[in-house]
């Protein structure tokens, strides 16, 4: 029930901080950062004790941490079923917390219509963790496609120049491939009720499903489509950097930090379980998709002046990270995959923060207009370095520890990938450290006047300090709260067998990432 | 006739007795608000009348007209449209035409027309019904006297219209002549023991289909479509976009059932070819359109494709009781979007001569000017692109479930292909309401009615409600068939 609640508090949250504009226009954000606190108190007051961390194999009911079930179309066997488990509960964590970023992130930049402004972005963080809690399918892909809509409005009402553009291009792209995920979603469960009789759109009836192969495969196409659009993988990445760029600050850092997620969230939960051969048979162009990405988005990264569009293209290059230690699928891989979903998302958010912060100082993205701020916003200078650093990958912080995790498990299934994955190492040091010689370094601008962050703003990064410097240092709290979850989506895929070989120890990995 | 026979057509009566009444009061007394007021309240009773005339149900009055559950259900529908229609046009006809009285009684006739077609089961009701719906809407089209753009769409659907009703009729003609009969169970057993020409049937229900086809805007006998929905007074357009379209479509789908023309796979994979071409050109012409009503034509052309997919369905028999299952679905929610849709457009504009012609632009930033309005048409716009949470959502996962079930799977992606393109001129026009002051011109105040917010909220509701809680609409639905 807890988790019905929980979306409910946001939802409700984001109707009273709309209305409380009429008020005053300075109330919203506080309703919307009270709303967001509220539900993250609520969510790990409501944790049962004993399971908070130890979440056996999906499948048992039982075994979930919280888990809510009411029939709600039974004429097609849909029930509005959530579960949560230590990976669910990790991401709607992440979720929340990045969620206060973001309202922090548009503390002072919102003048038109605060109130609708705020209210979307709370819709748009219950409409990702419904994404991130429901296993029912159909429920599931409601999610998907509702929590599109507070986030195009984002885009198209308070976005920059070209907005209409890219709300329009974000909508599509994830549409399109979402109508694609509903043929499959129906496909698969109309195969449900052929073996077995009985219309269910429950994950929980569908896992283990025997599929005919081309069948299998074609609908395994459908649910990777969807999740790969959304991740970004490489050829379906062009909505994003003009998505992230055009968004105002918060949506940038909904769209960084979360909903990309969604997609590497959706993979490993749903597409790779249900279709375990189809999936084991793909895995190579995936592996293959996820290279390229890493390689093509660096190098479109380092060619960009724009610093937004720069920060845009980096993330499609790291989650290139995620697709290959996805499909790679063996322990190390996963949790590097799991581990630089949350690393990339809060490091990601910052970067888009400071990028909104430079454009509400200076009104303009554009690098080569910068130069020289390290003098004149010290305290600014020394946060987006650390947070470039923090992407480039410098050990000690978390995603290095994600993205050597990553590489470490691929090595065992594809030693060449790995070696030209590795490669994305070197290219985000030099876009990282070249966006802050462009922006940061050099002679300043004299004429320019330029308050640097306050206090606000100085919590904020040192929250997402603290956050990587922690995943970093000792990661083992996170990978303990997924590696159950893993374990248990292994067993579900057997077809792994050509990795077994690798030493499953997540432990290890953690003492390496040290 | 027995009493069972006139508690089973109770709705055709109230709607004749009402429209009996609406021409006395009108005679006796000009007054606008009455009428539309008596002309919403026949519609609504005959609505409400279909519960209790379907105690008696399934019972055939005479041999023309079949009253089952089937027809019941598109009776409320048709008549619950029509009222909301009345409700909508009682501003808009007083500012738009010398003497607005009258106009509700063409709407309680070509409500009556879309029952009738309801009922049908013969070929003589299902050309009485078509014809009752037709002839109401030249005039209705025509209404609004002021202007020049309504009457030259009247024309154009007059002469087109009435070309499709000879087809139609003379396909029936040439079908008795091989069948003897024109009763739709009747002709469909004819048919299989008829020694007549193939060619002479072929063309025979080539006519048929093409008239009906017409009458569905389907392509390529969608040309009509975007000038005659350009032209006629939004509220009328809404009407003809749902309650028209619907009628024809129901009496089709009744004809091929009773029939059982799912035998002849040529026949049925025209319809097939129909329903792509709709899907494909509806949406891709639509993307074009800067003027919304025509926009909302060639959508409306688009809908009717997916529609038209379950005829394909139908001809897997395990598949078929869904396909008509999605198909009644699909018609619910596409009337209650449409009607919606079109509310919105009678409802926007404040009196200017030139409200048929609804730009873009004028809807720029109608978030802030009227935002319950804008929430409505946000609604409705969801529905029409089949996002969740919408009426129109669930109806589309109903046709993809049917079409799925049947393997239809080149209908399925031209589904597919077809709403994704949709997304983009809905969006647009959401893009175009969320427009911030300073980014567009000055555009002329809106009128807010209360009565208009009113009906806009009850519809929002209906939309949102039969997209959160499908399960007794779905449930009932099923237990027809």
């Amino acid at each position: 029930m807890s988790m019905a609640v929980l979306i409910l508090l946001l939802l409700a949250g984001g109707v009273l901080a709309w209305q409380s504009e009429r008020i005053n226009p300075n109330l919203p954000r506080w309703v919307a950062l009270l709303a967001i606190v509220v539900s993250l108190v609520f969510l790990l007051a409501s944790l049962p004790p004993d399971r908070a961390v130890l979440v056996p194999d999906p499948g048992e009911p039982g075994d979930w941490m919280l888990y809510l079930k009411v029939d709600w179309i039974p004429r097609f066997g849909i029930a509005f079923e959530l579960a949560m488990d230590g990976l669910s509960l990790l991401l709607v964590v992440l979720t929340l917390l990045l969620g206060l970023v973001a309202v922090a992130s548009s503390w002072s930049e919102i003048d038109f219509k605060p109130g609708l402004f705020q209210a979307n972005l709370v819709w748009t963080l219950a409409g990702v963790c419904g994404v991130f809690l429901a296993v029912d399918l159909f429920l599931f892909f409601l999610f998907w496609e509702v929590m599109l809509i507070p986030m195009y409005l984002l885009i198209a009402i308070w976005g920059h120049e070209k907005k209409a553009y890219a709300a329009m291009k974000f909508f599509i792209f994830t549409q399109a491939s979402g109508l694609l995920m509903l043929l499959a979603i129906v496909v698969l469960a109309w195969q449900g009720l052929a073996s077995s009789g009985q219309l269910s759109f429950s994950y929980l009836d569908l896992l283990g499903l025997e599929l005919d192969p081309r069948l299998g495969y074609l609908t395994m196409l459908g649910f990777f489509l969807a999740f790969t659009v959304k991740l970004p993988a490489f050829p379906f990445h062009t909505w994003l950097p003009d998505a992230h760029t055009q968004a105002p600050t918060a949506g940038s850092v909904l769209l960084a930090g979360i909903l990309l997620k969604t997609g590497a969230y959706g993979l490993l939960r749903f597409c790779i379980p249900l279709f375990p051969e189809a999936s084991m048979e793909f895995a190579p162009i995936a592996m293959g998709l996820g290279a390229a990405g890493v390689i093509y988005g660096a190098i479109l990264a380092f060619a960009q002046s724009d610093f937004k569009r720069l920060v845009a293209y980096s993330s499609v290059s790291h989650m290139g990270f995620v697709l290959l230690g996805l499909y790679a699928w063996n322990q190390l891989a996963l949790q590097g995959a799991v581990m630089q979903m949350v690393a990339h998302g809060v490091s990601t958010a910052a970067l888009f923060m400071m990028a909104g912060a430079l454009q509400h100082r200076l009104h303009t993205r554009d690098m080569r207009q910068m130069g020289g701020l390290w003098h004149q916003a010290p305290r600014m200078g020394a946060c987006a370095m650390f947070f470039a650093v923090a992407s480039l990958g410098l050990p000690g912080l978390g995603n290095f520890v994600a993205e050597f995790l990553v590489l470490l498990g691929l090595f065992a299934v594809q030693p060449w990938l790995t070696a030209i994955a590795a490669l994305g190492l070197i290219t985000a040091a030099v876009y990282s450290l070249w966006m802050i010689q462009q922006a940061f370094q050099g002679s300043p601008d004299e004429q320019r006047q330029m308050p640097d962050f306050d206090a606000r703003e100085m919590v904020s990064m040192a929250a997402m300090m603290i956050a990587l410097i922690w995943l970093g240092l000792y990661p083992q709290p996170v990978l303990d709260l997924a590696q159950p979850v893993l374990d248990g989506l292994q067993q579900l895929v057997p077809g792994a067998s050509h990795v077994a070989t690798v030493e499953t120890q997540a432990t290890v990995a953690a003492g390496a990432g040290l | 006739m027995t009493p069972a026979d006139f508690q089973a057509l109770l709705p055709l009566i109230i709607l004749a007795v009402g429209a009996t009444v609406l021409m006395l009061q009108i005679a006796w007394l000009r007054d606008s608000r009455l009428t539309a007021a008596l002309a919403a309240l026949t519609m609504v009773l005959a609505a409400l009348s279909c519960r209790f005339a379907q105690e008696v149900a399934p019972l055939q009055v005479t041999p023309l007209l079949m009253a089952d559950r089937f027809a019941f259900v598109f009776c409320t529908l048709f008549c619950l449209a029509g009222a909301v229609t009345a409700l909508l046009s009682a501003d808009y006809v007083r500012q738009h035409g010398d003497e607005p009285e009258e106009f509700f009684l063409l709407l309680v006739l070509a409500t009556m027309g879309a029952c009738v077609l309801a009922y049908a089961v013969h070929v003589a009701s299902l050309i009485l019904g078509l014809e009752l719906l037709s002839v109401s809407l030249y005039a209705l089209i025509a209404y609004p006297n002021k202007s020049i753009l309504p009457l030259e769409a009247a024309v154009k659907y007059l002469v087109l219209s009435g070309a499709a009703s000879a087809t139609t009729l003379f396909g029936f003609a040439l079908l008795y002549a091989a069948t003897g009969t024109l009763e739709f169970a009747a002709l469909g057993q004819a048919l299989g023991t008829s020694n007549s020409s193939q060619g002479l049937l072929l063309v025979a229900a080539a006519m048929t289909l093409a008239g009906l086809a017409f009458k569905l805007s389907l392509v390529p006998f969608h040309l009509w479509t975007p000038d005659v929905y350009d032209g006629a007074p939004a509220p009328v357009t809404g009407f003809l976009a749902s309650v028209a379209k619907g009628a024809a479509f129901i009496v089709l789908l009744r004809l091929f059932l009773d029939a059982d023309l799912f035998r002849y796979r040529i026949l049925v994979e025209v319809t097939g070819l129909l329903a792509i071409f709709s899907m494909l050109a509806g949406n891709l012409l639509a993307l074009l359109q800067t003027n919304i009503k025509r926009m909302l034509a060639y959508s409306s052309i688009a809908h009717v494709g997916y529609l038209m997919i379950v005829f394909m369905v139908c001809t897997d028999a395990d598949s078929r009781s869904l396909a008509v299952e999605a198909a009644m679905y699909y018609l619910i929610a596409y009337t209650a979007t449409t009607i919606a849709a079109f509310g919105l457009l009678t409802l926007i504009c404040a009196d200017d001569a030139d409200r048929e012609n609804i730009q873009l632009q004028q809807i720029s930033g109608l978030f802030w000017r009227q935002p319950v309005l804008a929430c409505l048409m946000l609604v409705a716009l969801l529905s029409l692109a089949g996002i969740p949470l919408t009426a129109g959502f669930i109806a589309k996962f109903y046709l993809v479930s049917a079409a799925v079930s049947g393997h239809n799977w080149i209908l399925l992606f031209t589904l597919v292909v077809g709403s994704s393109i949709g997304i983009y001129y809905y969006l647009r026009v959401v893009y175009y309401m969320t427009r911030r002051p300073e980014e567009h011109p000055v555009v002329p105040e809106a009128i807010s009615i209360w009565r208009g917010r009113m009906l806009s909220l009850v519809l929002i509701a209906g939309i949102v409600l039969l997209g959160v809680a499908p399960e007794s609409l779905m449930h009932y639905l099923r237990s027809i068939l």
